[in-house]
């Protein structure tokens, strides 16, 4: 029984993780740009809706409604502004590039908000539990395991249904030919990037939610974004959903054997899949 | 009768290497025009030039008299001109019926009109059909040349450039393939063929010019130009005749 709710329950951290791994699964797994400043944007945006909620005393939907478009449209300038200059099919200029962002970012984090921590008050949501067979369920996490489930489906029909999808997809295979079929690849990109910051506002709801957030913590959140789209595989939207899974279901595991060995079970994991199948588990060879 | 594609003193260059040395040629509507030369000659370089793939002046490339030499790639798609480049660059990993959704999705974002519908292409090469849903990558290189084809067709250009769509395939693919250029021709497409096989481009093209080092070195009527001409202009003057 311990280790099935362990499982749950890393279940149910996978799930946060999947809401950072979505838009590194597009923008790394589908466009080849490494960005750094990934974890760096959810804090941002994090803190932008703590300060919302606590000049306005708005409650979390609100913030959640009012952040999203915003995180579309800094995705967006930060595309048009920064990465269209540095993509291409060498992935170190965007690297060199979103890591100055990225510091530039704490930095700047660092003086508008200091180093304290913040959360984001739940009004309750954040401590009510459902008791199902024994198991306590935190409904946070459940709810943040749905979204995350809606978010992955969502972007998955983007990707395979729509123009914008296949323009996308066409564009990361080969972006000359693209070109030469008509697509213009950075207003594409530039797109795509908007999509991508625009998921991680609802990650930045639920993280602020979920536990404290300050300027220095983009880095950790980053990392796990990074392990789970390289489980998963690269260019796999449900790839990386499964990769948060069995990110989450490590760490779950690992928490219930020693409190000290969580974070530490799920870099091995990562080490073990990198090891032993390089193209991640959903990944072409 | 004004020339819809022309290049006048086209000149490109990869870096420090020159590889167009002021190239003039003209292209007809309706006409269908090949391009001949040995490896190097400079002949996919001249198509990328056109495209907008490489750096060249405004002036060097026209369009209905129009200069437009340097236009990004898109842009030169939407403006009419498609390509079905060397080596096909299909989208791996994208179904057949996906790799001409693309093209289809972009000339109806910016409204291109031509006649060429998934219906049609489906009548000009009736596998693309039956293998709608097989990813491209597993396609045989004759398939995939059709889909490429295709993909070019379905942005409805007025003028199709066409870079060595025989390399690689058996002689009876070839014969397919090239069985259906008088119906893309028939279509009121405009076509430049670059081909290595010199038979070929001549029965079927109208004019030819011969490439050699960057170079225009002979063109005609694909009809009349001689084997020994041919010789000459693909080899440089003093060449042995074998």
């Amino acid at each position: 029984m311990q280790w099935f709710d362990a499982l749950v329950q890393g279940i149910l951290l996978g799930g946060m993780y999947a809401q950072y791994a979505l838009g590194m699964a597009l923008m790394f797994g589908v466009m080849r740009i490494v960005n750094i400043s990934h974890g760096d944007l959810v804090i941002l945006l994090s803190l932008v809706g703590i300060s919302m909620a606590s000049a306005w005393g708005w409650g979390p939907l609100p913030v959640l409604i009012a952040l999203v478009p915003l995180a579309v449209l800094m995705g967006w300038v930060l595309q048009k502004t920064v990465l269209n200059k540095v993509v291409g099919s060498d992935p170190l200029p965007s690297l060199i590039a979103t890591f100055g962002l990225s510091v530039a970012l704490q930095n700047l984090m660092l003086q508008i908000w200091s180093a304290n921590s913040r959360s984001l008050p739940g009004g309750g949501i954040e401590s009510q539990s459902i008791e199902i067979g024994g198991i306590y369920i935190g409904l946070l996490p459940v709810i943040v395991l749905i979204v995350a489930t809606a978010l992955t489906w969502g972007l998955d029909i983007m990707l395979k249904r729509t123009r914008f999808g296949r323009a996308l997809r066409a564009a990361s295979a080969d972006v000359e030919a693209a070109a030469m079929t008509g697509i213009n690849p950075r207003a594409i990109y530039a797109l795509a990037t908007a999509v991508a910051v625009g998921i991680l506002g609802f990650a930045a709801v639920f993280q602020a939610l979920r536990s404290t957030v300050a300027p220095a913590d983009g880095p950790a959140q980053l990392i796990y974004a990074f392990e789970a789209v390289i489980i998963g595989g690269m260019g796999s939207v449900w790839g990386a959903f499964i990769g948060s899974m069995v990110l989450g279901i490590s760490q779950g595991i690992g928490f219930r054997i020693d409190p000290g060995f969580g974070v530490l079970a799920g870099h091995i994991v990562f080490l073990i899949v990198l090891a032993t199948r390089p193209q991640g588990l959903f990944g072409r060879a | 009768m004004t020339a819809v594609l022309s290049t006048h003193g086209l000149i490109a260059r990869y870096g420090d290497f020159q590889a167009l040395y002021g190239v003039d040629t003209e292209l007809n509507a309706g006409e269908a025009v090949a391009l001949i030369g040995a490896n190097g000659a400079g002949k996919s370089t001249f198509l990328r030039s056109i495209m907008g793939l490489l750096p060249v002046s405004r002036d060097m490339v026209r369009l209905d008299g129009e200069p437009v030499g340097g236009t990004p790639t898109d842009r030169m798609v939407q403006k009419g001109i498609a390509i079905v480049p060397e080596g096909r660059r299909l989208f791996t990993g994208m179904s057949v019926e996906d790799n001409l959704r693309v093209a289809i999705d972009q000339a109806t974002r910016v409204g291109a009109k031509g006649g060429w519908t998934l219906g049609r292409l489906h009548q000009l090469f009736p596998i693309l059909k039956e293998k709608a849903r097989t990813p491209v990558q597993s396609l045989s290189g004759g398939q995939q040349q059709m889909v490429s084809i295709g993909r070019a067709l379905l942005c409805q250009p007025r003028v199709l450039l066409c870079d060595e769509i025989s390399l690689g395939l058996a002689p009876k693919v070839i014969r397919e393939i090239y069985a259906a250029l008088p119906e893309i021709r028939a279509a009121g497409t405009a076509m430049i063929v670059v081909e290595q096989d010199v038979g070929l481009a001549q029965s079927a093209t109208d004019r030819l010019y011969c490439m050699l080092e960057g170079r225009v070195t002979l063109t005609g009527r694909s009809a009349e130009v001689t084997r020994e001409q041919i010789g000459e202009a693909y080899f440089g003057a003093g060449h042995a005749v074998v």
